[in-house]
């Protein structure tokens, strides 16, 4: 084991690129041009073979890491796992986090304009699906000379992006280490992210996604659709055990306003995150959640698809995690099982849920800290 | 890599056994030691399958393949015939379901190796004898707080391969260290044994 000494990153600051080579997106739209913006952490070694990618789920960004020098408090999504001596250890790797295309932190997305009118793309933004993410992220990789990845990660539909990179591109990445994912979505996950969508789509300030130029954020339906999705992020357990039935003012009130404390925590969660996410990135967000499916291409062969593979692979599981559950993590295990794919795989017991994969926990980061050392460079 | 001869007496005959280059599943890993040799000494390839949290994260320091899983609930994720050798080290004793676990290691693999501590050892038909439940080196475990649950002789183990279309190929039988070779089943206190569908 190396030195147990951690400490955060620090400061960092983020960094852009313009790509000009058209790309074709997985709907058929081609985006003549795009920006991305980025964050690395750590030092390219000369070899160029310490690279990580780090990819962001559903309302992570780039800042992945560390904080910048006038936002003490905007810390990075996964800070506690990525620093000097962390399990992503930016001594020993290169790290980079991108913000995806559709995002809403910087990338080219909805609220970029569009050249070709002039104004915000809003809606008319094209639906990005998962490999037109991997075939962004390649295109970061050429600009910063890297060949191929140490390693790609990711939780939930970041684990996904490093489960498409496996297939997509499997000369340009060693090992994949994918986290809280699922091989593809079910149904009742599509149902949950479209009710999601509904509560953004039925907003009377959402104007079919042009609301930038009417000067209103749809953020009631936004606000609806994080506090539903934090309900399935969170384990019936853990919020048992953090609100149970605990009321705020010790009484019944008879009222509508805020009684339980389960109510205050999700509806702050819910103005949080309106405040500070755009409405029609998690439109598109929850769509690639939705339309990953890498097995279509086999006839839903998952095992026939892996086939392209040759990375080595860390799957990681949480025991309370119910919107991707183990059972959906064994699945990918099993395709890469049937092809005698190098893979190791980690179910943890964890009480947060989904979200067990930003969590700080021991056993759970002494698992990744284990596979990365063993990554020879 | 400079990686050891392992200790334990059974993990010595199963390295004498294994083939160079093939594949292994090996269930009950632990912390890897056998797996780990097999594959820097033997050139073999596969995987470990490992319910206990703290060996899972020894096996992925060692740079294993090992899949956190209870190998009770059966090798389902795991296709017909796909490893040389499905291994069982002084597991089967503490398995619920001993015979669907032989049963689903000659599916998945062409050969099976086990490892039990003989119950027919002559030290621990003394202390049956005695009237007491028998303590030793390789039953080293109370009555209480025992997981071993489905113990055996060797007599038992081959009247179960007879009756189960299970062809033994080769068996070691082991006491401190050295083969026992007189009255195996009296002398030996662990066994080892590499079998094939019958």
């Amino acid at each position: 084991m190396s030195a147990t000494k951690t400490s955060d990153i620090g400061v960092v600051v983020p960094q852009r690129a313009r790509f000009t080579q058209p790309l074709v997106l997985r709907c058929g739209t081609t985006l003549a041009d795009y920006e991305l913006v980025y964050e690395t952490y750590g030092t390219l070694n000369a070899a160029k073979s310490n690279a990580i990618l780090v990819c962001h789920a559903l309302s992570g960004s780039h800042h992945v890491a560390g904080h910048y020098a006038d936002g003490l408090k905007n810390i990075g999504w996964w800070n506690n796992a990525v620093g000097p001596g962390r399990p992503l250890d930016t001594d020993r790797f290169f790290i980079v986090g991108v913000n995806n295309l559709g995002g809403c932190h910087g990338s080219t997305g909805p609220a970029t304009i569009n050249p070709a009118t002039g104004k915000p793309w809003g809606a008319d933004f094209p639906l990005v699906a998962v490999i037109d993410w991997v075939h962004a992220q390649a295109r970061l990789a050429d600009y910063l000379g890297i060949d191929a990845w140490a390693a790609v990660v990711g939780g939930s539909l970041g684990g996904m992006q490093a489960l498409r990179w496996t297939i997509t591109y499997p000369e340009r990445i060693r090992h994949a280490l994918v986290i809280a994912a699922a091989p593809r979505l079910t149904a009742q996950n599509i149902a949950f992210n479209d009710v999601a969508r509904q509560a953004i789509l039925t907003d009377p300030d959402f104007h079919g996604g042009h609301y930038y130029e009417r000067g209103t954020v749809p953020r009631r339906g936004l606000r609806l659709a994080r506090m539903l999705g934090h309900i399935t992020y969170l384990s019936d357990d853990a919020m048992a055990a953090k609100f149970g039935r605990e009321l705020r003012e010790g009484e019944l009130r008879f009222h509508f306003d805020i009684e339980f404390e389960i109510e205050s925590y999700l509806r702050y969660q819910g103005d949080k995150f309106a405040d500070s996410f755009d409405a029609n990135t998690y439109l598109l967000m929850t769509k690639a959640l939705d339309y990953f499916d890498p097995a279509r291409e086999c006839d839903g062969d998952l095992s026939a698809t892996m086939a392209r593979a040759h990375a080595e692979f860390l799957v990681i599981s949480f025991t309370t995690d119910w919107r991707f559950s183990p059972a959906r993590s064994r699945e990918i295990v099993k395709a890469l099982l049937d092809n005698h794919l190098d893979v190791s795989y980690a179910e943890i017991t964890s009480a947060h849920g989904h979200d067990s994969f930003l969590m700080e926990d021991a056993h759970y980061h002494a698992i990744l800290r284990s596979y990365l050392e063993k990554i020879a460079l | 890599m400079n990686v050891p001869l392992p200790s334990r007496a059974d993990f010595a005959a199963i390295a004498g056994w294994v083939r160079p280059g093939t594949r292994i599943l090996d269930l009950g890993c632990g912390d890897g030691t056998l797996l780990n040799y097999l594959v820097a000494h033997r050139k073999a390839s596969g995987y470990g399958v490992e319910i206990n949290p703290g060996d899972v994260l020894t096996c992925i320091q060692r740079g294993i393949n090992v899949i956190q899983g209870d190998i009770e609930r059966g090798l389902s994720d795991f296709t017909d015939g796909s490893f040389d050798y499905v291994i069982l080290s002084q597991t089967l004793q503490a398995v619920k379901n001993s015979e669907y676990v032989v049963k689903e290691m000659l599916r998945v693999g062409r050969q099976g190796i086990v490892t039990f501590p003989n119950f027919g050892y002559w030290y621990n038909r003394l202390q049956v004898m005695f009237g007491r439940m028998p303590v030793s080196h390789n039953l080293p475990y109370n009555w209480y707080d025992t997981p071993n649950i489905h113990l055996c002789t060797i007599a038992d183990f081959e009247k179960f391969c007879a009756n189960h279309n299970v062809r033994i190929l080769e068996r070691i039988v082991i006491r401190n260290g050295s083969t026992v070779s007189l009255l195996p089943n009296l002398f030996g206190s662990l066994a080892v044994y590499r079998f094939e569908r019958g």
